[in-house]
């Protein structure tokens, strides 16, 4: 039990009539790589937001290394060592690379303690890390498609989190671009860091994951190691039938 | 920005020393009738670009702000005859509340909401002051200069120079906040406000402050007018007017940075002083519409975003 | 009492009218449109114009319908050209565009007509219908005719045809839409041309209920962001409801405190909604 950095207990979220999440129940464990898929519309995203504190569960509790974050706001969960990439990327656009990095530097990182810290010299070295050290001053509205995803990712690790949540990270991404991405992750995990992966790609999924989950409808339909997951039948009605 | 530091308080500093100098030496009082009008236009536009420009938050309620704060001058002026300073420090503390006030209740929503809210103020502070009859209720009241504090001779040059103090501190708040921390955050907010809150910004928190400070900066900027005017009445203080200039100053000379409001409401101020007095104050309102409405459109950065792109080599 | 409050009804019934605009241009399709006042006060103006040429008032709002219809598209078309498109910073200056617009219409009814008011004329208004005790004025009864009409024919538009549906629709789920092929950009222009439409009728009841003024817009800000937040945004039942309650407050104030005091109803009802209730009655 002590080793659930996440537990999610019977958690429910509904807009208006329409059910996205219904009753899901997961447990996350320190340092593992957690595999998150389904349909389009199945609820992944909504459970991210919920765990990340973008939405409120209407029902059921989050426990992250053992507190309820439930009624949390989103900036208390980040600081607590919760991080998400955003699907379609959001950069701060007004500001050049290295400065989207700072924001999660300032805020989280370095709270308190701001005239000691050298924050440009921080982001650029997980610009670095990332491989965008080079679009450092470049403005970040002037990106492409994979700058964005790995700036998201960026920006995601400058929180120093515990738990980073990648949603979508790859998607229209070549397949070098994948294993680039991929790699970022696999070190990062390596690190200590634990993750959630959400993604369609499946290839990149079942390499990456430990043990994968798959949502449909707001419902867990399938739960366990990447193998058995591609095998379960259901998981594959979800995907290919009606 | 730390370099610049050292030139900015000696620019303020000279722009107080003018400021004095022109008052002991220039004899035509209309130079410091327009004068503070045009100066109390940059306070109010480098107080409303806080939270409109730096966060985000469109605000048509700088009326209330900047009435409530005359107000708050006219009662203490009747009840304990306070002084210049202690109606300026109350007017910023009340106009701050109202800002925290409202900030607290109506930030939590969309951006439209907010601004929707701050009409709803404007209305609902005129139509509380009609009904009041300390203050003169509908019909207003009339008060007496006192003397003027020496060195200065005339009222009308004290509270110039007043407003010049009361400018250079507003900027250089707004110039605090847009070279620290915390303008960066609000930065973020305006930028994408759900990837802000995930990077660790408490987007609430910012937001209110902003707005409180905001406040507070227009209820000081309104703290004179009824010592200029010597009149005081709900109509015309809570005049619309005010808010337009207060939005469209920033948007016109740019919203980044705490120059484009100074720029922006020195020239905005001055045609629209000219324009009324040649042609009609509607057409002034026409000409701040036509405007707002071009560089919204063409120039969203504003003058400060074109002298930019003039200065990129190409 | 009672005649507030049926005179609250006629008057709610009007304002539910006058916003159903909004809740289509605002509440549908997301568009932060507080021109849509002036927009109104524009149309009650050119109703008083057309009735200086003898016309009806309320044939020259059907009169101006269609061309108010098509000047919704090119605002649309516009907004969405300079502003949607280019995403994120556009919230604060298309507030900026809207208010802009807002101040020019004013300025330009003042300089065509001047600050004084205008009023329509026509047989049923300045007369009163007696039922029992109370004297109803004809105007509006015949306020609330045409309201009734405009709200019900709006409101089965949106849910009985393919367009109107489609238009709710592109509210919901614009991704989905796109998938299924439809565009939904001359979706919402053609739904904010209908909005716009609407509103020009709701400009000459405007000017059948009582005597107009180029300044008159802004009190209807408060009027009809109220009514469209306490609905619940995109909500036409809602927008009854809402326009009934705020009727009927603004009625049982006048007759109790005053008409200093009536401005204050709508906007005290919006921030109270704000700060409580924000997705209103029937809100998503």
């Amino acid at each position: 039990m002590s080793d659930a950095l996440l537990r999610v207990d019977g958690v429910s979220k509904h807009f208006g009539g329409f059910t996205a999440l219904a009753d899901v129940s997961l447990e996350i464990t320190r340092g593992e790589r957690f595999g998150l898929i389904g349909p389009n519309g199945s609820g992944k995203t909504t459970l991210i937001n919920c765990i990340s504190g973008a939405l409120r569960n209407d029902s059921g509790s989050i426990l992250f290394d053992g507190e309820e974050i439930s009624a949390l706001p989103a900036y208390q969960r980040t600081r607590r060592g919760i991080a998400r990439s955003f699907q379609v990327p959001r950069p701060f656009s007004s500001m050049p690379v290295f400065e989207n990095l700072v924001v999660p530097l300032e805020y989280v990182v370095h709270r308190g303690s701001l005239h000691k810290a050298d924050t440009h010299r921080e982001a650029l070295e997980i610009l670095r890390q990332i491989g965008l050290a080079d679009k450092a001053e470049t403005p970040s509205n002037q990106l492409t498609q994979v700058e964005l995803r790995k700036l998201e990712l960026a920006r995601a690790m400058a929180a120093r989190p515990r738990l980073l949540i990648s949603d979508e990270a790859m998607a229209g991404l070549s397949s070098s671009e994948v294993d680039e991405i991929l790699k970022i992750l696999f070190q990062l995990n390596e690190a200590g860091i634990t993750i959630i992966m959400i993604e369609h790609i499946m290839h990149a999924v079942m390499r990456f994951s430990q043990r994968v989950m798959c949502l449909d409808a707001g419902k867990i339909i399938c739960e366990g190691t990447p193998a058995e997951t591609v095998a379960n039948p259901e998981v594959q009605r979800a995907y290919l039938g009606a | 920005m730390k370099r610049g530091g050292a030139a900015f308080w000696f620019g303020a500093a000279v722009a107080i020393g003018l400021a004095g100098l022109a008052a002991g030496t220039i004899k035509n009082e209309y130079v410091f009738f327009a004068g503070y009008i045009v100066l109390m236009s940059v306070a109010l536009a480098t107080a409303w670009n806080i939270l409109g420009g730096y966060a985000g938050y469109v605000n048509f309620g700088t009326p209330a702000f900047f009435g409530l704060g005359a107000y708050t001058s006219v009662v203490l002026i009747q009840s304990v005859g306070a002084p210049l300073v202690v109606q300026i420090l109350a007017a910023a503390a009340m106009s701050g509340l109202l800002g925290f006030g409202t900030g607290l209740m109506t930030l939590r929503l969309r951006g439209i909401f907010f601004a929707i809210a701050t009409v709803a103020l404007i209305v609902i502070m005129e139509t509380l002051f009609i009904n009041w009859r300390y203050t003169g209720g509908a019909t207003g009241v009339q008060l007496l200069r006192p003397a003027p504090i020496p060195p200065f001779e005339s009222y009308i040059k004290m509270l110039f120079v007043v407003m010049v103090v009361i400018v250079v501190v507003a900027v250089a708040i707004a110039r605090y906040i847009q070279t620290s921390w915390i303008g960066r955050g609000l930065r973020a907010i305006r930028d994408s406000e759900e990837a802000a809150e995930c990077s660790g910004v408490p987007t609430l928190k910012l937001k209110v402050f902003a707005c409180t400070v905001s406040g507070a900066l227009m209820g000081a900027a309104g703290a004179p007018m009824p010592m200029y005017l010597q009149f005081v009445e709900p109509a015309s203080t809570f005049n619309l007017n005010y808010g337009i200039a207060a939005l469209a100053s920033p948007m016109i000379g740019g919203t980044a940075h705490w120059l484009g409001p100074v720029i922006g409401a020195m020239l905005l101020s001055s045609l629209q002083q000219v324009v009324t007095v040649t042609i009609s104050n509607e057409m002034n309102v026409l000409v701040v519409g036509v405007l707002l409405v071009v560089f919204v459109v063409a120039a969203p950065d504003g003058i400060l975003g074109l002298f930019k792109k003039l200065k990129r080599p190409k | 009492m009672l005649e507030a409050i049926l005179f609250g009804v006629l008057l709610g019934c009007f304002y539910a009218a006058v916003s159903i605009g909004l809740s289509v241009s605002f509440g549908l399709l997301d568009v932060p449109h507080i021109a849509h006042p002036a927009v109104m006060v524009l149309a009650a103006y050119c109703t008083f114009v057309l009735g200086r040429y003898g016309l009806d008032p309320i044939l020259a709002g059907l009169v101006l319908m269609p061309v108010f219809f098509l000047l919704g598209m090119a605002i649309y078309r516009f907004y969405y050209e300079t502003f949607e498109k280019r995403g994120t910073e556009a919230g604060v200056r298309g507030l900026a565009f809207f208010f802009g617009l807002t101040l020019i219409i004013e300025v330009g009814l003042i300089l065509a007509f001047g600050v004084d008011q205008r009023m329509a004329e026509a047989a049923y208004i300045g007369q009163s219908l007696k039922i029992g005790e109370m004297r109803i004025p004809m105007r509006m009864l015949v306020a609330f005719g045409v309201a009734v009409v405009l709200t019900a024919g709006l409101t089965l538009y949106l849910s009985r045809t393919f367009t109107g549906r489609a238009i709710k629709a592109v509210a919901q789920d614009e991704p989905a839409l796109r998938l299924m092929g439809a565009n939904p950009v001359r979706i919402k222009q053609w739904a904010f041309g209908i909005a716009t439409g609407v509103t020009a009728l709701a400009g000459a009841m405007l000017i059948i209920v009582g005597p107009v003024e180029p300044s008159l817009d802004r009190v209807y800000i408060g009027r009809t962001f109220a009514v469209v937040v306490l609905a619940g945004l995109g909500s036409m039942t809602g927008t009854v409801a809402a326009g009934l309650i705020l009727g009927i407050s603004e009625s049982i104030v006048l007759m109790q405190f005053g008409a200093s005091w009536a401005p204050l109803v709508a906007f005290g009802l919006l921030l109270i909604v704000l700060g409580i209730r924000p997705q209103g009655l029937f809100g998503r």
